[in-house]
């Protein structure tokens, strides 16, 4: 194993000498540092918060609801990734749908999708395309080939997003100090890491692409003090193993071809002008909200739940009074308990749980 | 919630909620280890039923029949018994291919015989087609309480140690590599083995051993938040030690699931007095399936009924009982 650079990151905080807020963008970096404990061994001025970067929690419950309506049509099999099926909708989940009878599969990837379809010609196979640069370029990939295949009962309920425009958002939004970002690695692998080039130049926030293992989020926490040290806000790559600065370019390109920039709306952080992917009109017989008939009903959230605040980074998952006595893994009332990449979920699976 | 979820066949936290609300006050049971031990003419026997629908039936390092016999005989091994009877009832679909059964038949005998333990009785019923996947095993076992002494669940105590007999979740993950959908290239095959052997040398070492347990479904977590619970004791494994495979590690990686929920078909939890841990490593490292043994942890007194893990880098966590059903992430 590589040393951890822990005495490097206290001397650097001791250097600053004020509190640090860094974010973690990622959801598997909030389960990776979960998992391993890392906060405990973080200087008392250095704080990492939880990013919007679940892309099961930030899907809006409206989404949730209208792929549960979906479900409930007997011509129709909903195929989604693992994570979805126990979100919580206004009344139901997919989980619950499921064992009453309507026909939701869990699968591994879009391309298994295209093969329930091609099995199923009597089924409107629909997609749950959810998730940000990383998954979206595997769904473009299936909506190009069945186009290719010309299938025709294959959907996709595209509800798609970029990270940049999040993180523009959050610090537009001025709620949540930021101090530096721990950019999704992932994610970066696509997209490449000069995209959040403005961060430093508009915020003057230092970025640095980080890997998932422990030492990597050590590393990067490390790269961020320096740069604060040094009077520096840049993008910097810790992730360089994987992540090179213009990305995957036959992966942008395939997105570009099938997908187009819209408007979408995030679970608390509302509507974010541009960071949706949309199916684009050559593609749109496969864009459910096209070829079938899709409900978005009427919402009703929780009163309580604070997953929208945990999103922004605004409220921990211990600051939500629901955490640990009515909200819980076995009984989610938010979607941030039940993803595997939830902050709420890593908080009480590794580290605290409120007294019942 | 009104009616059963796939989540409540886990083995998890929605497993225990159902049968603590349901089946315990129903049946006045008093115990839920893996078998019941019963006294007939001051001889005591040990007493389980356990039922196979593993999907696909024929995974890499075993098939049904295997699973079913090892299985069974290992939920009476960890109570201290020798297996000694089985029951097999078959619930098979029409339409099954008859090599298949062939197969799983003949996989069923050698273990059995590995076993040591008889099949006497049994049962045939076919479902129409749909019904069922292929086929599913029921099963009975009894098995003879050896000595004196009693292993349960709630045995362990602060200052014991953990051992456990090697690499974690092999038989889920070589099972998940053969499942529809999620086929993946992988050289793991399951570990499905009889522990009885094992079990028998470690207590015919004299040592004071308190607890022992096979990790199958909810994995090495839910068998050790089971007894951190029942044994009203924490527990605290380090993670440098945990036996995990690099293929496994890479599997669990990429499907954002952890090793230690995922089952095992021929693993022993043993807990043991602390000074006789030597003793028992040494033993357990002279069986066949002990070779790899390693001490994984230890019982503390406090937290009660939890597990915590010092993690690699330093940190400490906790390992929580799984809910319900493995579900694969999205990325």
């Amino acid at each position: 194993m590589m040393k951890l650079p822990l005495a490097e990151i206290a001397a650097l905080a001791q250097q600053v000498a004020r509190p640090m807020q860094f974010m973690e963008v990622c959801g598997t970096h909030t389960m990776a540092a979960y998992r391993s404990g890392l906060h405990q061994l973080l200087p008392a001025n250095v704080r990492l918060i939880s990013g919007p970067g679940c892309p099961v929690c930030v899907t809006d419950q409206s989404y949730i609801d209208a792929a549960i309506d979906l479900a409930g049509h007997p011509d129709v099999i909903v195929a989604t990734f693992g994570d979805l099926v126990r979100v919580p909708g206004s009344d139901s989940s997919l989980e619950q749908e499921r064992a009453a009878g309507a026909q939701v599969r869990i699968v591994y990837s879009p391309s298994d999708a295209l093969v329930l379809a091609r099995e199923c010609p009597s089924k409107k196979v629909v997609f749950l395309g959810i998730g940000f640069e990383t998954t979206a370029p595997t769904v473009a990939w299936a909506i190009r080939q069945a186009a290719e295949e010309n299938l025709k009962n294959f959907f996709v309920l595209c509800a798609h997003k970029t990270m940049p425009q999040a993180m523009d958002a959050l610090l537009r939004g001025h709620e949540v100090k930021i101090d530096g970002f721990l950019c999704p690695g992932h994610v970066s692998v696509i997209t490449g890491a000069q995209l959040y080039r403005f961060i430093c130049e508009q915020y003057k926030i230092p970025c640095v692409v980080t890997g998932f293992e422990p030492w990597d989020i050590l590393s990067g926490i490390k790269m961020l003090l320096q740069q604060h040290v040094d009077g520096r806000a840049e993008v910097e790559n810790e992730y360089s193993r994987s992540v090179s600065e213009a990305g995957n370019l036959a992966a942008q390109e395939l997105l570009a071809r099938v997908f187009e920039p819209c408007d979408v709306s995030w679970r608390g952080l509302g509507t974010i002008a541009g960071s949706g992917l949309r199916i684009r009109q050559e593609f749109a017989r496969f864009d459910a909200t096209v070829a079938l008939d899709v409900v978005f009903p009427r919402t009703r959230v929780h009163p309580g739940c604070l997953c929208g605040a945990v999103l922004r980074g605004v409220a921990t998952p211990l600051d939500c009074r629901l955490f640990g006595r009515k909200c819980s893994p076995l009984h989610p009332v938010g979607p941030c308990m039940v993803s595997s990449e939830g902050a709420c979920a890593a908080s009480y699976k590794y580290e605290k749980r409120a007294a019942a | 919630m009104n009616r059963i979820l796939l989540a409540h066949g886990g083995g998890g936290s929605l497993t225990q909620e159902l049968v603590q609300q349901m089946f315990v006050p129903a049946f006045k049971m008093r115990s839920l280890d893996d078998a019941a031990v019963l006294g007939v003419d001051r001889v005591r026997l040990a007493f389980t039923t356990d039922s196979y629908v593993v999907k696909p039936y024929v995974f890499p390092g075993g098939d049904i029949g295997r699973l079913a016999v090892c299985g069974t005989v290992n939920d009476l091994a960890v109570q201290g018994a020798q297996p000694l009877w089985m029951s097999l009832s078959f619930i098979l679909e029409e339409g099954l291919p008859l090599a298949d059964l062939e197969t799983i038949v003949a996989s069923i005998k050698t273990a059995a015989t590995e076993a040591g333990v008889e099949i006497v009785t049994g049962d045939t019923k076919v479902v129409e087609r749909g019904k069922c996947e292929g086929l599913y095993i029921n099963t009975a076992g009894i098995g003879r309480v050896a000595g004196r002494r009693s292993v349960s669940h709630a045995g362990a105590r602060a200052g014991d140690v953990v051992l456990l007999n090697g690499p974690l979740a092999e038989h889920g993950v070589a099972v998940m590599s053969r499942r529809e959908g999620i086929v993946f290239q992988t050289s793991v095959v399951s570990d499905c083995a009889p522990v009885w052997p094992l079990v028998k040398a470690i207590l015919d070492s004299n040592a004071e051993i308190h607890t022992l347990r096979d990790p199958t479904r909810g994995g090495v977590a839910g068998a050790l938040n089971d007894i951190a619970v029942a044994s009203g004791v924490g527990i605290r494994l380090e993670e440098k030690a945990l036996p995990i495979g690099r293929e496994v590690r890479g599997a669990c990686d990429l499907l954002g699931l952890d090793p230690l929920t995922i089952a095992n078909e021929g693993k022993l939890l043993v807990i043991c007095r602390g000074s006789d841990a030597d003793r028992v490593l040494a033993t357990m490292k002279r069986q066949p399936l002990g070779r790899r043994s390693v001490v994984i942890g230890e019982v503390i007194e406090k937290p009660k009924g939890m597990v915590l893990l010092h993690t690699t880098i330093g940190g400490e966590r906790i390992v929580d009982m799984p809910t319900g059903e493995d579900l694969p992430r999205i990325c």
